[in-house]
């Protein structure tokens, strides 16, 4: 089960796009931690960008990103949305509120609280009637959404749109859940045999464990947020090189990818 | 651990992509088990009760399962402890369903052996408890809440995952309404596409203010039991549930005569967070699609389970999509006046009522229905019927434009 990586899209804490990230990742730039910047969407309707929450900003920019330029029908594409926990200032505001004498819940938070908020905002904004799912597998997140998403490409023999996001908690979650800022990675996969591909991907299941970022200041950044954990696939893609890389997936069990570059 | 595509014999010429249901149990507010379940549904006797839940004050009516919390997590699992999980557990214990699985781990192996469930609430409700005891001068919560064990949404797949000892991949659908329904799709992509042999699908919704009070807010609760179809409808009656079915491998399990998931249709309505689609678009293309999975035609499907969550815009738009696909002669009902709607568990809940219709030859009622909606030009059945459907489907719609259809029936 393969599939080609047409395109990226990234965000997060001092990475502002995949063209900066991969040169961060390749080693040519430096990285410089700094606050993950997450531009309104553009592309949904003024009334839906009105009422967008961060994650659904942030879902959109990486997956925009990841599009542009890119002769793909977004009507049509599957997409597959990945994240632990959602919008959890969202969460947060919704809890304060139910912990009040008067409960009175906004209407536009509360629809803001279903985890699929970004995906069907993402559905609107593109206008796309193919499915979309959102799956969430706590600090295996990502790996969950890139197996459901090559799954998908191999079953639909189709483009399909990943999208893994994570958003930084508030407090008191943050001390139970210390996700400290924003992170996305958006990768549009497509069946091996179609042009364009920066990679290919293949995967098996495993037990070994996941692996490193070598730079401490890219492992700290990989263990800050579950979509980030795709940084050791995202490195190697980056630097063109073939191999062999452990994602962080479940317990007992972890997520294999090989990885080979197309030229 | 390979990951071949399968080659399929047919078993009739049709089923191509179908998988086995070889266990199958739900627990909602009509009982705890099959039995339970099947005795309500032939009485046409509903489960919705006054909304009495926790500290809630909300004219309303609510489908709550007797006993949750006299449930007691398994030792080693306490952690987990939460409505949502002891609700899971309180499913998991009725028909024989722990030692199916069991049973399905011994002869496929541990990795061999996913686990997709469905939640929209997770366990949010012990959240929405522990922020009200925030210690008054940190704001830190209660020592006693676990965020990954209860209010994150894989805390479900985690603690069934320790519970019955699988190690296959698994994840968390939270897609709204069509969570639970959509899990179905996954699992059997991924036993076609041999990266598993057998899995354990359903979904887990309990009650919780975030929900009782969030469809209050958005007007979209009844102060009535709800009356899916009827002409008067005003509104859902939220409900809560945990329903599970372990799919298999053909080969392994799809015996003549046996339960089959035949085929599942998914689609995006991109149209509003909140409202369906007004001609019911997304729902027509979802069905269309499971009947395309399942290389069958419309005239083929006996019975349809409708989403019908007695809200106006939403029965109005399935029922123009139950048309446009199946015309207007095709038995439909909504079984949510009975067992109220389980959010996130109601595909799962309604597809095990489905697969009851199947395998006890029975379609049942849309209860609360006295004048059913004239605009809405569908076989609704207002009193059960004794005819028994050989192929079923189940809607499920959800927020955010998300529909998922799916084909139950048995192998030939």
């Amino acid at each position: 089960m393969t599939a080609g990586v047409r395109a990226i899209g990234l965000l997060g804490p001092g990475i502002s796009s995949w063209s900066h990230g991969r040169t961060v990742l390749r080693g040519v730039a430096l990285y410089q931690p700094q606050l993950t910047l997450i531009p309104a969407s553009m592309a949904l309707p003024p009334a839906e960008r009105r009422r967008a929450i961060r994650a659904v900003n942030l879902a959109l920019a990486v997956g925009h990103e990841a599009t542009v330029g890119v002769d793909v029908d977004l009507t049509k594409l599957p997409t597959v949305f990945a994240s632990s926990g959602g919008d959890c200032n969202n969460c947060h505001e919704l809890l304060e509120t139910l912990a009040t004498a008067d409960r009175q819940v906004s209407p536009t938070r509360f629809h803001n609280s279903v985890h699929n908020v970004a995906a069907g905002y993402w559905s609107i904004a593109t206008r796309d009637t193919a499915p979309y799912t959102m799956v969430s597998a706590y600090d295996g997140s990502f790996s969950a959404g890139l197996v459901e998403a090559l799954s998908l490409v191999a079953s639909l023999r189709h483009a399909v749109m990943l999208i893994a996001y994570d958003m930084d908690y508030p407090d008191p979650l943050r001390e139970l859940r210390p996700i400290p800022d924003a992170f996305a990675v958006a990768l549009l996969l497509q069946p091996s045999l179609a042009s364009g591909s920066m990679a290919q991907l293949g995967f098996s299941f495993g037990e070994e464990t996941a692996a490193l970022m070598h730079r401490p200041e890219l492992e700290s950044l990989r263990l800050s947020a579950p979509a980030a954990r795709a940084l050791p696939l995202l490195e190697l893609i980056a630097c063109e090189r073939a191999g062999l890389v452990g994602l962080e997936y479940l317990d007992n069990l972890s997520l294999s990818v090989a990885v080979t570059p197309c030229n | 651990m390979g990951c071949q595509h399968r080659v399929r014999q047919s078993h009739n010429g049709v089923h191509v992509n179908a998988v086995a249901i070889s266990a199958l149990t739900v627990t909602s507010c009509l009982g705890a088990g099959l039995g339970e379940t099947r005795a309500a549904l032939l009485a046409s006797r509903s489960g919705l009760t006054p909304c009495n839940f926790e500290t809630v004050r909300l004219q309303t009516y609510i489908g709550q399962v007797a006993g949750v919390d006299a449930q007691i997590l398994p030792g080693g699992l306490a952690r987990f402890e939460c409505r949502n999980n002891r609700l899971a557990f309180l499913g998991l214990t009725q028909d024989g369903f722990m030692e199916a699985a069991s049973q399905a781990v011994a002869r496929y192996g541990a990795h061999r052996v996913g686990l997709f469930l469905g939640t929209s609430t997770a366990g949010i409700l012990d959240a929405e408890i522990a922020y009200r005891n925030r210690d008054p001068f940190t704001g830190r919560l209660p020592e006693t809440f676990k965020y990954a064990e209860s209010l994150d949404f894989f805390s479900v797949a985690s603690f069934v995952r320790k519970l019955l000892g699988l190690n296959g991949p698994a994840a968390v659908v939270s897609t709204a309404c069509s969570s639970s329904a959509k899990v179905f799709g996954m699992a059997k992509r991924y036993i076609n596409r041999g990266l598993i042999d057998a899995a354990l699908v359903g979904g887990v919704d309990s009650l919780c203010l975030t929900t009782l009070y969030g469809f209050h807010s958005l007007q979209l609760t009844s102060a009535l039991p709800c009356r899916p179809f009827d002409a008067n409808r005003d509104g859902i009656s939220i409900g809560e549930a945990a329903a599970f079915a372990l799919l298999e491998l053909v080969d392994e399990a799809g015996a003549p005569g046996s339960l089959a998931l035949l085929g599942v249709g998914e689609s995006s309505d991109a149209y509003h967070i909140s409202a369906p689609h007004p001609e019911g678009a997304g729902a027509r293309h979802a069905m269309q699609a499971a009947l395309d999975d399942a290389g069958l035609m419309p005239a083929a499907v006996d019975y349809i389970n409708l989403h019908g969550t007695g809200t106006p815009s939403n029965d109005w738009a399935e029922s123009k999509a139950v048309e446009a696909v199946f015309g207007s002669k095709t038995p439909c009902s909504s079984t949510k006046g009975a067992s109220g709607h389980a959010l996130g568990a109601a595909g799962a809940l309604e597809i095990a009522i489905s697969a009851l219709a199947i395998t006890h030859g029975f379609m049942p009622a849309g209860l609360h229905c006295s004048t059913l909606d004239p605009s809405c030009h569908i076989n609704y059945l207002r009193a059960n019927s004794a005819s028994a459907p050989r192929v079923v489907l189940s809607n499920s719609l959800g927020f955010g434009g998300t529909n998922c259809s799916v084909l139950l029936g048995r192998f030939a």
